[in-house]
């Protein structure tokens, strides 16, 4: 070895990695991996049962491995990979919570008994309305590839979480949207529906990417930084100019709010909602909200703190949007899938005024709200894939009318799902909405919270319409009928309607984990 | 022995809880049961009052039941003359109402039922006169209150009867807000709700609570016992079977308003506009019901609103204050027996006549029921103040003490307690010359069921309680006014008696006023209804309805029932209905419009939602400019 080099090698010290704090985003990212290389490798007949042995497997030794970590993790947390990844309390919840979504979620996308073959296309390259596209709606083909992509997703969304600098946070994002714009378009059903709402993700993202990136530039160029940390230290003690940073936190924020949903920039949600095929569409609005919500937390309390007196009446009014669009635009919706998504848009509006307060409580309950929305969206459009007609699912209002006649358990819990979004007691939906705004009415913004509750009573009412027209009306005579599900959608609707329920009577587990620690700093 | 005071209430409460809960197993034997926990109250009530000196209150505390913060309840008994008094009332006639009811009800599937209600009865009327706190005296003014409800409604195949206990409920809902009222206020001003307290702090509290708690006290005293303007619920409630009437709707229940005011004595004694209100009522609904009882041709309503006038005298006698509070127990004793016996004899009059109650329908019963006859008889003596019987002691005191007030007061109480007394001879003189002297219009008519009449003597079960409630009718009213037994032996509880020296009238000349005018009633009816000429005093087994308006009005129940639909019923439909435009026309067009801004803003809205990926980008961009001009405009602006 020549001197040279043995200098070079004195000089650049490899960053110290904490593996046992970012096992689990490892052992997802490798299994994604290693799924692309089955679907190199494996005959087609063996792909799927071997992805779904595979994603599952490895979404449980994920869960292990965070669960073996956080029984002897260090109290403030851990900043690893150099500087880029802070492993504390929020990013472990949110670790806990996306890995229990997504074992939810790909049971969904493994299920090929409620749509013979699954939901997703045999090939995704053939055009829609050609000979090929109908002959492939008869296949029970799959394309297998959907298992790998969401793992890369759900790698991604775990980055997110946890991404320390705004650099990070942004290849996360990248990760985290790519796979997502392209299970978009792989639904078996209504292929040009599908391939339209791929379409606009992907523009619509990428222009939201561009909003992200100006605005980490601006930030760069204010604090000379791209860690949370350092922006911060320059926020609190600089004369620099503050245009840099509030244009680039403006800009930043539009690219975490369209993934978030949030109103005025949700206008993707009820197209790509509707259009994805329904376990991505489960898997998107679950588990995408609690990514973008868990980045939004972190950027906002790490590096804003000092400044929220400044963004907070604006941060007010993004929120009041956000509610008013998805709470009015909700009542004359048609389709139950938009009609999830423009709830979702003002669940959306709740959370944000979770993360404005920056107390323990509003951390503590945004991370509780997630965890228990997660769960009941997602259930709910478990339920919703199961009501078909000859035509795939019956997403239109009319079809439900008198379901309960027809299969009671089903509307009875579809209705709970129902009850719990709309927040009555006795569910999760109650309890994070509770914890969530009494958090903010001890943060002084008591209008807010008025606001938000009249909100909460108008979206009730799109909610309780549903309730009573599956309870009241008469059924039509040509009605949908009521798939029976297969044991992972099943495993899936269960799980969902179990947390909501015990998150509803036992919320305090739940809410002590959530409220244990806060953001690890780091230097 | 007073220790174990709880035993009195529980004996028939037990009894209650084994018939309902026991079931049809217990329909051998029910009935043996219900008569035999009575019995021993009743036998444990003498041993009481024998073996005690009772010179003084004695609260016993069995546990604490209501313990919150400030409002502490004990479940607890006072044992003192008054309350004593009542008990050896209830369990006495109790008891022999009980042995009757064995003999009526036999022919009723669910005796064993009757019995349990029954039982059930005995043991909240005990609790409502044992318990030591205005709380627990609520419970068991409840619980008489349910007990009542369910024997009024007893025969479930006659709509009467179920809308006569709804009225008895609802109406007794009236007065029971009145004593519930009055029960938050003495926790409010005194702090407890317990006798020993509320009598110590009452003198503290300022005069105008004192009469409120006094005219509240008494709103439930007259839905309880039937005085005016709540008196028209008692005649209904004859619906019940007989036993019930005689036990509940005469002897013991409707006294407890009486009860009462009588317990509340040191509230009544600091006002004096309380007791007029009180004495005014009672003067009120003796007339009322005296006049009313002349026009029913029903044997039970007459009864009925005899016992309303009855009540009206024991009322006018606690109005009174320290004159009359021991009168008013003195007469409510004698009542309890004369007119228990009276019921317990009309009983026996429909058992023997197919259940018919229309007086118009009898006559000349006294050959076939010779023992109802003479017991019955009896009774009718004593409520007239015959002289030397029961009532002629018991009334005659209170008309005296009544015109022993001084000025108006004197006149107007003594005159119309004086003139209710004639009455009261004319009504009940008709009463028992339609139905066991004259002609035997019986045989010239069936019953309402179309059967014919063969009347017939009851059942020794049923004979044995009038003949010892009939001797009571007799002896009752000496032994306890004579001496002044009763009152110095009430005296540890309201007080000893006072006697009045400023009347309007003397007191030598009373007496035999009374007499006279009772004598002057009893000569009217026997001239209108008794004497054996052809023509127009010949009972007629229709009833005439061209009749003077005094007698239209009096069968109106004096417009008691359009009073209350006036005042209380029709402005309650019309607060009902304009509720009800309210919530449909105000409430509802509020929440319409605003679902309906809602769902236009919506549909406005959702215009904005083009579809084109353009249009949802400059939305972006949009916002994205004001969001960045908003924080910038923070900061600089």
């Amino acid at each position: 070895m020549n001197p040279f080099l043995a200098q070079q090698m004195q000089t650049v010290e490899a960053p110290g990695i904490d593996w046992g704090a970012i096992l689990p985003m490892v052992i997802v990212f490798g299994a994604a991996c290693v799924g692309v290389l089955i679907e190199a490798f494996v005959p087609k007949h063996q792909r799927w049962s071997g992805q779904v042995v595979l994603t599952l497997g490895s979404i449980a030794a994920a869960g292990i491995a965070l669960g073996a970590y956080v029984s002897g993790r260090p109290e403030h947390g851990v900043v690893t990979m150099g500087t880029t990844l802070s492993i504390d309390t929020p990013a472990l919840f949110l670790w806990g919570t996306l890995l229990a979504l997504s074992v939810a979620a790909v049971l969904m996308i493994a299920d090929r008994s409620v749509e013979p073959g699954g939901s997703f296309v045999a090939q995704a390259g053939i055009a829609p309305g050609t000979v090929q596209d109908r002959a492939q709606v008869q296949s029970t083909g799959m394309q297998t590839e959907v298992f790998p992509l969401a793992l890369f997703a759900l790698g991604g969304m775990m980055a997110f979480t946890a991404a320390n600098d705004l650099l990070t946070m942004f290849i996360a994002l990248e990760v985290l949207s790519l796979p997502l714009y392209l299970m978009c378009g792989l639904a078996r059903r209504r292929r040009l529906l599908s391939q339209e709402a791929a379409v606009k993700y992907f523009l619509l993202g990428a222009f939201a990417s561009a909003f992200f990136l100006y605005g980490l530039a601006l930030l760069y160029g204010y604090a000379g930084s791209v860690k949370l940390a350092d922006i911060a230290t320059a926020a609190a003690g600089t004369d620099r100019s503050d245009t840099l940073l509030f244009a680039g936190l403006g800009l930043l924020m539009v690219g975490l709010l369209f993934k978030g949903s949030v109103g005025p920039f949700h206008t993707w949600t009820p197209d790509v909602y509707q259009g994805a095929p329904t376990p991505v569409t489960a898997f998107m609005a679950a588990c995408t909200k609690v990514a973008a919500f868990g980045g939004i937390l972190r950027v906002l309390t790490v590096a804003f703190e000092a400044t929220s007196w400044e963004w907070r009446g604006v941060m007010w009014a993004v929120a009041i949007i956000s509610m008013a669009i998805g709470a009015v635009l909700g009542l004359t919706q048609t389709d139950l899938k938009r009609m999830i998504a423009y709830s979702s848009i003002a669940h959306a509006g709740f959370l944000l005024i979770g993360t404005m307060a920056l107390t323990d409580e509003g951390l503590s309950g945004t991370l509780f709200y997630l965890l228990a929305y997660g769960f009941t969206t997602l259930a709910a459009f478990g339920v919703i894939s199961l009501v078909r007609d000859s035509t795939g699912e019956a997403t239109h209002l009319s079809a439900w009318a008198g379901l309960a006649k027809r299969s009671p358990l089903l509307a009875g819990v579809f209705t709970f799902l129902l009850l719990a979004l709309a927040g009555i007691p006795l569910t999760s939906g109650f309890v994070g909405k509770f914890v969530v705004f009494s958090a903010a009415l001890s943060d002084g913004m008591a209008p807010l919270v008025v606001i938000a509750l009249v909100f909460s009573a108008v979206a009730a009412f799109f909610y309780l319409r549903v309730v009573v027209l599956m309870y009241f009306s008469e059924p039509a005579s040509d009605g949908p009928t009521v798939s029976v599900p297969g044991a992972f959608t099943t495993a899936s609707i269960a799980l969902g309607v179990i947390v909501t329920l015990l998150l509803g009577l036992l919320p305090t587990f739940a809410l002590d984990w959530a409220g244990a620690g806060g953001f690890a700093l780091g230097g | 022995m007073i220790a174990s005071s709880w035993l009195l209430v529980a004996f028939p409460a037990l009894g209650a809880l084994v018939l309902l809960v026991g079931g049809k197993r217990t329909n051998s034997w029910g009935h043996l049961l219900g008569c035999a926990t009575v019995a021993a109250s009743f036998v444990y009530a003498l041993a009481l009052f024998a073996s005690e000196s009772l010179s003084q209150a004695v609260d016993t505390t069995l546990w604490s039941w209501i313990p919150v913060e400030a409002l502490q309840v004990d479940f607890g008994l006072r044992i003192d003359p008054l309350s004593m008094t009542f008990v050896l009332l209830i369990t006495g006639v109790g008891a022999l109402i009980h042995v009757y009811s064995i003999g009526y009800m036999s022919d009723d599937r669910d005796r064993r039922r009757f019995f349990a209600y029954l039982n059930l009865f005995v043991a909240s009327m005990l609790i409502l006169v044992l318990g030591n706190s205005f709380v627990m005296l609520y419970l068991g003014w409840e619980g008489v209150g349910l007990a009542s409800y369910l024997l009024i409604g007893w025969y479930t195949d006659r709509p009467a009867a179920a809308t006569a206990a709804k009225k008895a409920f609802l109406m007794n809902r009236v007065g029971d807000v009145g004593l519930a009222i009055a029960i938050f206020l003495m926790f409010k001003h005194i702090g407890s709700t317990s006798y020993e307290a509320v009598f110590a702090g009452i003198g503290d509290v300022s005069p105008g609570v004192v009469t409120a708690v006094a005219l509240l006290l008494l709103l439930g005293a007259c839905g309880k016992s039937g005085q005016f303007p709540l008196q028209a619920w008692l005649p209904d409630a004859m619906e019940g079977p007989t036993p019930v009437s005689a036990l509940i709707h005469a002897a013991t229940m409707v006294t407890a308003g009486v009860y009462l005011i009588a317990r509340g004595a040191p509230i009544y004694n600091l006002t004096e506009d309380g007791r007029l209100v009180v004495a005014l009522v009672g003067a009120f609904t003796l007339l009322l019901g005296s006049i009313i009882g002349c026009a029913y041709d029903d044997i039970k309503k007459v009864l009925a609103y005899s016992t309303v006038s009855q009540i009206g005298y024991m009322m006018l006698a606690v109005g009174l204050g320290p004159f009359g509070y021991a009168l008013a127990i003195a007469h409510l004793l004698t009542h309890g027996f004369f007119k228990a016996g009276l019921f317990l004899g009309a009983g026996s009059v429909m058992h023997a006549m197919n259940d018919e109650v229309d007086m118009r329908k009898f006559g000349g019963l006294a050959k076939k029921l010779p023992i109802t006859a003479v017991t019955f008889g009896l009774g009718y003596l004593a409520i007239i103040g015959f002289p030397f019987l029961s009532g002629f002691f018991t009334k005659d005191a209170i008309i005296e003490a009544a015109f022993g007030q001084e000025g108006w007061r004197g006149w107007v109480l003594g005159g119309s307690a004086l003139l209710a007394a004639g009455i009261t001879g004319f009504y009940m003189t008709r009463l028992m010359l339609l139905t066991f002297f004259g002609k035997e219009r019986w045989r010239e008519t069936t019953s309402a069921d179309g059967r014919e009449f063969h009347p017939h003597e009851s059942p020794p079960t049923m004979t044995a309680p009038m003949i010892v409630l009939s001797i009571g009718s007799v002896a009752a009213g000496g032994l306890l006014i004579g001496g002044d037994t009763l009152a110095e032996f009430l005296s540890p509880s309201v007080g000893a008696l006072q006697e009045s020296h400023h009347g309007v009238l003397p007191h030598a000349l009373i007496p035999w006023l009374t007499v006279l005018v009772s004598g002057l009633g009893v000569l009217g009816a026997w001239a209108l209804f008794g004497r054996r000429t052809e023509g127009s005093t010949y009972t007629a087994v229709e009833r005439p309805e061209r009749v003077a308006w005094p007698v239209r009005a009096a069968r109106k129940d004096l417009y008691g029932n359009a009073l209350n639909e006036a005042l209380v019923a029709t402005p309650g439909m019309w607060l009902t209905r304009s509720a009800v435009f309210l919530d449909n026309r105000g409430v509802d067009g509020a929440v319409n419009g605003l679902a309906a801004a809602f769902g236009g803003g919506s549909g406005r809205l959702r215009r904005m939602q083009t579809g084109f990926v353009r249009s949802y980008a400059l939305s972006m961009l949009g916002g994205s400019f004001l969001i960045v001009g908003a924080l910038l405009l923070v900061r600089f602006g």
